[in-house]
Formats: C-alpha cells, sequence, structure tokens
C-alpha cells in the first residue's frame, strides 16, 4: 500500500480554454448518438474515444473495456463565446470596478495604497470590493468616461449611455464581455482577490465547451429496445446543433438581427446545460414536461452528488422496519422477523471442521417456512469469487462441490450479533449490538428497558439493523458495542438503561410496605428468573401456609452479597429522617442481598438513576448487570399483573367535600388577588426594591394563584392515596408528578405567555368577555377548573395560548441543538485517544496531554467523581455513611 | 504614568512560562511528535506577550484543572495570520 501523503495546499482556479482542448480527445461535431445498428457515430457525443459503456466494445483512448475505462473528455468549438452562469456575479463586478477602455482598476495608485494596506502577503489581504470604487465616471489612468453596467438575470449585461439627458441601453455581447476582461492586468486582479496564473477572468466567458465522458451520462435501454440518452446527453445534443446552425448562418452572412438571436439561443441552452433552476430563465424540459437534471442539479440538494451520494451512502446487509416491545426478551436481544432473517446473510468460511454443517445449510438452500425450520443459506462464493445463488435444483450439486476455500452466506439464526440502531444517533448508544432471536411478525421487538438510550417509543418508530460481515467486526461488536458494555452512559457515569413506565409501578407496588404470597405466588412471580430454590420462608400461618414477603421476593434477583442504602424516589425529605421507620417506607436498605426496608422504585432501578443497578455493575460486573435488569423487568411485570394496573376518569373523583374546599380555596384567592388590586389602584401599594408597582402587584398576584392552586392539589391529593393509579405512578416516579395530578382533579392554574400572565389580546384586556383595565384573575388566563371538570370557552382560549408558547419553544429548541450538536461532531469526529493517552487527530496533532486532564474514562467514573469512595464504604460497613 | 496590567496576576489566567530549547526537546520525545503537531497559541496572546514568548517557543501553560487538580499544557507560539 502507498504511504499516505499530506496535502500541502488546495489551488482552485478556471478551466481555460487552452486546457479544455489539451484534455479533450476528440472534438464532437455531430449531434447524433447511434447509427441504425446502435453503433456509435464517430466524432458524436457517443464517439467510442469519450470511453465505452457497452460491453464488448473497447475504448478507443484507453483501450479498456467497460468496466475499467474511465472515460475521457471531448470538446465544442463554440461559435460565439458565452457566459457561464456560475460566474455572472463575478463578471459584474468585475465590469464594474475596472475601466471600459483600458481595463485597469478605476483607482490611482494612492487610493489602490489606502484600501489594500493590508495586502501585504500575496492574495491574504483584503479583497476589494465594488464598494470601494467611488461612482466616478473617469479613468485615472486613461481619463475614458465610464458607464454604469447594469445586469439582468441570468446572462445579460448592458451600458447605460446618457444622450441628452436621455437614459438609453446598449447591450453587452458575451465578446464584447470577454475583450474587456481580458484587458484586465495581472497586478490589478491580484489586488481583486484573484490569482490570473490559474483563473484569468475572460476564462468565465466560454469559447470552447468540455464534453463530458459517457462514463458519467450513460444511456440506458428500456424494456422495449429503445434507447434512452441521460439528460446531459440531450442538453448537449440541443447545444451542437444550435452552435451548427449559428456556423452555418455566420458563414453564409445572415442578418444580424438572425445572429443575435441564434447567439441567444446558444446562450441559453449553455446555461441550463450548466444549471436548469436559474432565476429569470425557464428551465429546459423533456419531451414529457419533466425539467431536466442537468450538471447543477446533480450535485446540489438533498439527493445530490455530496448530501445524498457521499455524505449519505446506503449500506448492505441493513434492514429497517417498525419496533414495537416485548418484556420477554433480555435486554441484549432483539427480536428479528422471519422474513428479515432469511433475506440477510453472514459468511462463514469453509473448513475441514465445518464441512458437514455447511453442506447442511446449503442443502437447506434459501427456503425457511417456520420459526423451528434451521437457518440455511442463500449464496455460496467459490474460491474464485464467483458468486453463486442458492435455489431450486443446485442445492445438491452445490453442496456437493462444497470443500476449504469456500464461503457460505448463511441465514440469520438466533444468537448472531447485530448492530440495531435509531436515528438521530445523537450518542454513542443510539447504535448497540444484540444478539438476535430470529420470531413471527413483522416488527423488531425489544425490551422496553432499553429505550431510554435509543429514545425509542412504540408509536410508530422505526429501526435499522445491520448485520457484521467479518470476525473482526463481530468481536468489536461483542466486546465493545454490547448493550451490557453500555448500560453505563458516559455522559454521567451513571446507568442509562433501566427500568421504565410499567417496571417501575410494578416493582413499587411488589415491594412497597409489607405483604405475604403464599408458594404459588412466589413462584407466579419469579416464574422467569433463574431462581434454583426458595429461602426459607419469612412467616408461617396458624394454619401452617408458609408465606414468603415481598421483599424475600425481590432479594431473590440480588446479588446475595450486595450491600447499600439509600433513599428512594418516594421520599420527601422529612425534616428528621426515621429510617428503617420510615411511614412512607422510603429509606432502603439492602443487607447481603436482602432487602431490609424500603421500597424499589425509580431511584432503585429507573433509567438514569438506577442506584441498585449501578451499584451491581461496580461490584459485580456488566454481564451480572445485565441479568439484573432482565430479571427485574420480569418481576415487576409480573408484579403488576398480580393486582392489575390501570386509570380510568374516575381516579380523578374527588367527594363533595374536597370540592367543596377546592373551592372555598379558589374563593379566597380571587378576594385576596382583588384586594390587592384594590390596594394598588389606590396608590398604598409598597413596591418591591427594584420593581414598578405594576410589576409588583403581577408578582403578587401570580404567587397567590399559584399558591391557590398547589392547595388544591394538597386537597386533591389527601382525597387520594396510594391506591390511585396517578398518585403511585407520580410516588414511584413511573411517569407523571403531582401537578400533572392536581391539574387534572383540581385546578389547572395560570396560563403564561414568557412567565407572565397574558396580558396581549385587544385594547387594554385579553378578550372582549372583560372590562378594560380588568387585572383580574380570570382576565388574565388563570384557569380555575380542572381537566376533569372541563374548561369554560375563554379558559380554554387561554389555555390555547399558553399551549401554543410550548410547541414554538420545543420546536425551536430542538432545531437549534441540532444544529450545534452537528457543528460539534463535525468538529470531534475524528479525534480518538491515543495509546500514550493523548488525544490526538489523524495527523496525530495534540488536542489533549491528557484525556480529560485526570485521564478517568467518564463512564467508568461514577457520576463525575473518579471513584465511588461512599458505594466502597458501604458494601464494607453495611451501614450508611 | 502608566502602570501596565499584569494579566498573569489575575485570578483567571493560568501560569505561562516560556520552555528552554532542552525541555521542549524533552517534550516532544515524550510525545514523539514534530513540532508542528504541538497545539498552537498566538505571538500577540496577551500571556505570551507578558512573558516575552516568541514566535517559536513552546509555552508551559499549568492550569488548574476541575479533574485533575494541576494540569500541564504546552503550546507552540505562532504568528496570528491575517484575517
Ligand atoms: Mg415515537
Ligand atoms: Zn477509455
Ligand atoms: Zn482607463
Ligand atoms: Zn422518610
Amino acid at each position: 500500500m502507498p504511504s499516505p501523503k499530506r496535502i500541502g495546499k488546495i489551488t482552485f482556479g478556471l478551466l481555460s480554454p487552452k486546457e479544455i482542448r489539451t484534455m479533450s480527445v476528440r472534438k464532437i461535431i455531430w449531434a447524433d448518438t447511434y447509427d441504425d445498428d446502435g453503433f456509435p457515430y464517430p466524432q458524436g457525443l457517443m464517439d467510442l474515444a469519450l470511453g465505452v459503456i457497452d460491453p464488448g466494445l473497447r475504448c478507443k483512448t484507453c483501450d479498456q473495456k467497460a468496466a475499467d475505462c474511465p472515460g475521457h473528455f471531448g470538446h465544442i468549438e463554440l461559435a460565439k463565446p458565452v457566459i457561464h452562469v456560475g460566474y455572472t456575479r463575478l463578471i459584474r463586478k468585475l465590469l464594474r470596478v475596472t475601466c471600459r477602455s483600458c481595463g485597469r482598476l478605476l483607482l490611482s495608485p494612492d487610493e489602490i495604497q489606502k484600501v489594500s494596506l493590508t495586502a501585504d502577503d500575496e492574495l491574504g489581504g483584503e479583497v476589494l470590493t465594488e464598494k470601494d470604487i467611488k461612482k466616478e465616471r473617469a479613468c485615472p489612468h486613461c481619463g475614458e468616461l465610464q458607464l454604469k453596467v447594469n445586469f439582468e438575470k441570468p446572462t445579460t449585461f448592458s451600458e447605460v449611455l446618457l444622450e441628452e439627458g436621455r437614459k438609453s441601453e446598449h447591450k453587452l455581447t458575451p465578446a464584447d464581455i470577454r475583450a474587456r476582461l481580458e484587458r484586465i492586468p495581472p497586478s490589478d486582479l491580484r489586488l481583486l482577490g484573484i490569482n490570473p496564473d490559474v483563473a484569468r477572468p475572460e476564462w468565465t466567458v466560454l469559447t470552447v465547451l468540455p464534453v463530458p465522458p459517457v462514463t458519467m451520462r450513460p444511456s440506458i435501454i428500456l424494456e422495449n429496445g429503445q434507447r434512452s440518452e441521460d439528460d446531459l446527453t440531450h442538453k448537449l445534443v440541443d447545444i451542437i446543433r444550435i452552435n451548427q446552425r449559428f456556423k452555418e448562418n455566420q458563414d453564409a452572412g445572415a442578418p444580424q438581427l438572425i445572429i443575435e438571436d441564434l447567439w441567444e439561443l446558444l446562450q441559453y441552452h449553455v446555461t441550463t446545460y450548466l444549471d436548469n433552476e436559474v432565476a429569470g430563465c425557464p428551465p429546459a424540459r423533456h419531451r414529457s414536461g419533466r425539467p431536466l437534471k442537468t450538471l447543477s442539479q446533480r450535485l446540489k440538494g438533498k439527493d445530490g452528488r455530496f448530501r445524498g451520494s457521499l455524505s449519505g451512502k446506503r449500506v448492505n446487509f441493513s434492514a429497517r422496519t417498525v419496533i414495537s416491545p416485548n418484556p420477554n426478551l433480555s435486554v441484549t436481544e432483539v427480536g428479528v422477523p422471519l422474513s428479515i432473517a432469511v433475506e440477510m446473510t453472514v459468511p462463514v468460511r469453509v473448513t475441514t471442521h465445518n464441512l458437514e454443517e455447511m453442506r447442511e445449510f446449503v442443502l437447506r438452500g434459501p427456503e425457511r417456512r417456520t420459526l423451528r425450520d434451521p437457518c440455511g443459506a442463500n449464496y455460496v462464493i467459490r474460491p474464485d469469487k464467483r458468486r453463486l445463488r442458492l435455489g431450486g435444483d443446485n442445492l445438491e450439486t452445490i453442496a456437493e462441490q462444497l470443500e476449504p476455500g469456500y464461503t457460505v452466506e448463511r441465514q440469520l439464526r438466533d444468537g448472531d450479533i447485530v448492530l440495531f440502531n435509531r436515528q438521530p444517533s445523537l450518542h454513542r448508544m443510539s447504535i448497540m449490538a444484540h444478539r438476535i432471536k430470529v420470531m413471527d411478525g413483522k416488527t423488531f421487538r425489544l425490551n422496553p428497558a432499553v429505550c431510554p438510550p435509543y429514545n425509542a417509543d412504540f408509536d410508530g418508530d422505526e429501526m435499522n439493523l445491520h448485520v457484521p460481515q467479518t470476525e473482526e467486526a463481530r468481536a468489536e461488536a461483542a466486546i465493545l458495542i454490547a448493550v451490557q458494555e453500555n448500560i453505563l452512559s458516559p455522559r454521567f457515569g451513571g446507568p442509562i438503561i433501566g427500568g421504565i413506565h410499567d417496571h417501575i409501578s410494578g416493582i413499587f407496588m411488589l415491594t412497597h410496605d409489607l405483604r405475604w404470597f403464599t408458594k404459588s405466588e412466589v413462584l407466579y412471580l419469579l416464574k422467569y428468573g433463574e431462581i434454583d430454590h426458595l429461602p426459607e420462608p419469612g412467616r408461617i400461618d396458624e394454619d401452617g401456609t408458609p408465606r414468603w414477603s415481598n421483599k424475600q421476593v425481590f432479594s431473590m434477583i440480588l446479588p446475595s452479597d450486595l450491600n447499600m442504602v439509600f433513599r428512594a424516589s418516594s421520599c420527601v425529605n422529612c425534616d428528621e429522617c426515621r429510617h428503617v421507620d420510615c411511614e412512607r417506607d422510603a429509606y432502603v436498605r439492602i443487607v447481603d442481598g436482602q432487602l431490609v426496608s424500603g421500597t424499589v422504585d425509580k431511584k432503585a432501578i429507573g433509567a438514569f438513576d438506577g442506584a441498585i443497578l449501578n451499584r451491581i455493575i461496580r461490584r459485580f460486573g456488566m454481564d451480572r448487570a445485565s441479568r439484573f435488569i432482565d430479571d427485574v423487568t420480569k418481576l415487576s411485570i409480573r408484579a403488576i399483573m398480580i393486582d392489575g394496573f390501570s386509570f380510568g376518569i374516575d381516579d380523578e373523583d374527588l367527594s363533595r367535600t374536597e370540592h367543596g374546599q377546592i373551592e372555598e380555596e379558589l374563593a379566597r384567592a380571587k378576594d385576596d388577588v382583588e384586594r390587592r388590586i384594590r390596594i394598588f389602584e389606590e396608590g398604598q401599594l409598597e413596591p418591591m426594591p427594584g420593581r414598578t408597582p405594576e410589576e409588583t402587584l403581577e408578582m403578587q398576584i401570580m404567587q397567590v394563584l399559584g399558591k391557590a392552586r398547589d392547595r388544591t392539589g394538597e386537597i386533591a391529593g389527601r382525597h387520594l392515596g396510594l391506591g390511585n393509579s396517578a398518585v403511585l405512578m407520580a410516588v414511584s416516579g413511573a411517569r407523571g408528578s403531582m401537578l400533572n395530578l392536581t391539574q387534572m382533579a383540581g385546578c389547572i392554574g395560570q396560563q403564561s405567555v414568557r412567565g407572565e400572565r397574558i396580558m396581549r389580546g385587544y385594547e387594554e384586556r385579553t378578550l372582549p368577555h372583560y372590562r378594560r383595565r380588568d387585572r383580574g384573575a380570570d382576565a388574565h388566563g388563570f384557569i380555575l377548573h380542572s381537566y376533569k371538570e372541563g374548561l369554560s370557552p375563554t379558559e380554554f382560549f387561554f389555555h390555547a395560548i399558553g399551549g401554543r408558547e410550548g410547541l414554538v419553544d420545543t420546536a425551536v429548541r430542538t432545531s437549534q441543538s441540532g444544529y450545534l450538536q452537528r457543528r460539534l461532531i463535525n468538529a470531534l469526529q475524528d479525534l480518538k485517544v491515543a495509546y500514550d493517552g493523548t488525544v490526538r487527530t489523524t495527523m496525530g496533532r495534540i488536542i489533549q496531554y491528557h484525556y480529560g486532564e485526570d485521564g478517568t474514562d467518564p463512564m467508568k467514573g461514577s457520576f463525575g467523581d473518579p471513584v465511588d469512595v461512599k458505594g466502597i464504604v458501604e458494601s464494607v460497613l453495611k451501614e450508611e455513611v | 504614568m502608566s502602570i501596565k496590567l499584569n494579566v498573569l496576576d489575575h485570578v483567571m489566567v493560568p501560569d505561562h512560562q516560556v520552555m528552554s530549547a532542552d525541555e521542549v526537546q524533552a517534550l516532544l520525545e515524550r510525545y514523539s511528535i514534530t513540532f508542528e503537531q504541538l497545539p498552537k497559541i498566538y505571538h500577540d496572546d496577551a500571556a505570551v506577550k507578558q512573558i516575552g514568548g516568541k514566535v517559536g517557543d513552546v509555552i508551559r501553560v499549568i492550569r488548574q484543572s476541575q479533574t485533575a487538580g494541576i494540569a500541564e499544557a504546552y503550546r507552540l507560539v505562532i504568528r496570528r495570520p491575517k484575517k
């Protein structure tokens, strides 16, 4: 392999007519492509010297076959010069800053000195712009009077003549323009930021047009045997036809008017050949009416060469479908539909050791009707790299031929490792390696506990799956990218995979307070865990039935020597913690793998928190942790099914007493607001420091109403205990908050825009329903109803105003953070940590002398600290520290 | 009379030192890098001017680090390119 070369610099320039002719292998003069026998015309657009696309023919230039010939450029001699649309702005600038007679910059040497003081190194300085030229009308070098140059899209330039006070426009032909550009001296060009060695300005006016090789505009043969030419070829045909006619008319001495018409037509065709979406120019169309895809359209836009073909290449061995949940799968697994498993393959080399097995694969072929069928093979690659498709009657013959050196592409089967990905891939956990489980159905299945790193849900999300094709890739996937290696997030050094929603509700319901289960209940709960034997029952009833406590059941899935103490999500931070005697059972204590007290909830097993999970990873490793996740998800789903879990409209019901209390509370708040408004209007309000009286009043009103809303929540909360599903979800951290419940059952509260009460609308009032200058609660968006009761029309309107702000906010935020993310990723993507601990670019340039300055992996640390000292001490002492 | 501000006295400015030729040689060997692979600092950087660093010098920057306590970095002085 040749050693990589370092790029010193890149120079951009223009193609000169001379260069175009030099690189051309054939002058193209005929607009025809193929003759009646389907053979390319010599000197036509498909000339054999331009490269070959038909198999069997050989290139006249390089004498290679279609697959090897890269193609070669030809050229068309234009009858008259035409402007290149891509350079019209440059041409306009040059015409306006240079003299129409001598071609020099319209600045005296002194002025040049002044304007370009900074330009001490070549091309590095400030570049002159049109603005640097004064609107003066005479050239400082030759004294020639200057004329205003008008530019009309797409390619028309004209000079404005002043005759006896009347303005008249005189059109400049491309030939005139070319002549003027030719006169600009090289020294003046440098001041304009142009390097005349590689880019003479007159080269922006084309006299000769390169004809791209046929390999980049191949014709395709339709089903009916007809040839269909590429859009570029169509355009080139137009150009040659007009060019030809132009030449004939020119030679025949046709009148000026006809010449001008043809010139403009030639200009139109060359313009649309280069860019078919220029402003002020009707796009050239196909016979069907479809606009042609010409040069610029090949590069631009989402499906263009850059974004479509280079940055966004499609890959083989990948699959995409909708995802759906399956809590019975391990987090390390992914369910793959049979139809995908039979389509995708893994290459296996045939050796003397697996020859028989490979024969079986081949004999089974591509057919695989049920999940129980063993996997077959789709292709066999012979040692000479020939790929044979299996199927039909060739199975036995190919199986017979099989010997070491062959490769069999066998279908996917359970246990194969694959990469699983969900866009937008914002962090490295967006792609993780899973083990396959072939399943019925048409969706990918995954354990809901791996949803947080992918940020996936099941409302129609789709995900991609890639099958690694080499041993190295599979090893890398298993060692670095596997799910269990990515439980911890490098973002905060804690687990990002863990229980969600029902996992947390379920484990909360199981472990809260004390409950006793019979043997059959315990076995029901632990059926899917790998439990070998039950512990001693915690209690034996008078009638002799042994019973196990809920905490014992949970302890079954814990490692036997786990010790830790922490407070659950349901802890309310009482002033004085009563520890094991906590009335909310929020003081979690685990001694030697036994849950002694406390409730297991979001803090213990949830994604992003996962205290127990985190400790298991540190003490027992990733594999034990992923087993714990599997056990806990299965246990919690079983636990939630014992009692069942649902939420209905009647879960928001309150009794008459609570309704009375809420009404009373809101009336009191309303009175309070009115009282404060009265004080304000009497001018008695004492303003807060640095605030106007109005601002002070607003703040007081917001505060009073906010408190009232919270109080209705408390009233509702008193009535609704843990028996209420919404309360349970809020307390355990599974989903929602007490605020959501307050708004459903109590009072929705103040709607706001930019943190203030709603003030916009009509003159001095928000809606015509209120008096002008009304400062009351309801006139500015306070909603005293609950979602259950329903909103009044004005309340509904205010709610929509407040809701809209949230929507706009998120839309703006996501687009902004997405762009920021892209810029960071582009800047950082090729950096890596070298073996000596430095962070370097691909060129070996140092970015950091020691990764993160302390050289620690944030994933292996503990929530920002390099070592989890507390955890280690706790494990030894078995006490809280 | 003008009292020139010494930027190094400011709490937010880490300590800058010009390294000797031997130190630079040792540095390049330690990381097995060329001059070009060093991070850069402009010749008109306030701290570089303060300690009299010239183009081609290597500056040792000793920072207080959130993660490591004290961290050293080394930067090659280069001319600030014109816009
Ligand atoms: Mg979704
Ligand atoms: Zn060729
Ligand atoms: Zn002049
Ligand atoms: Zn407590």
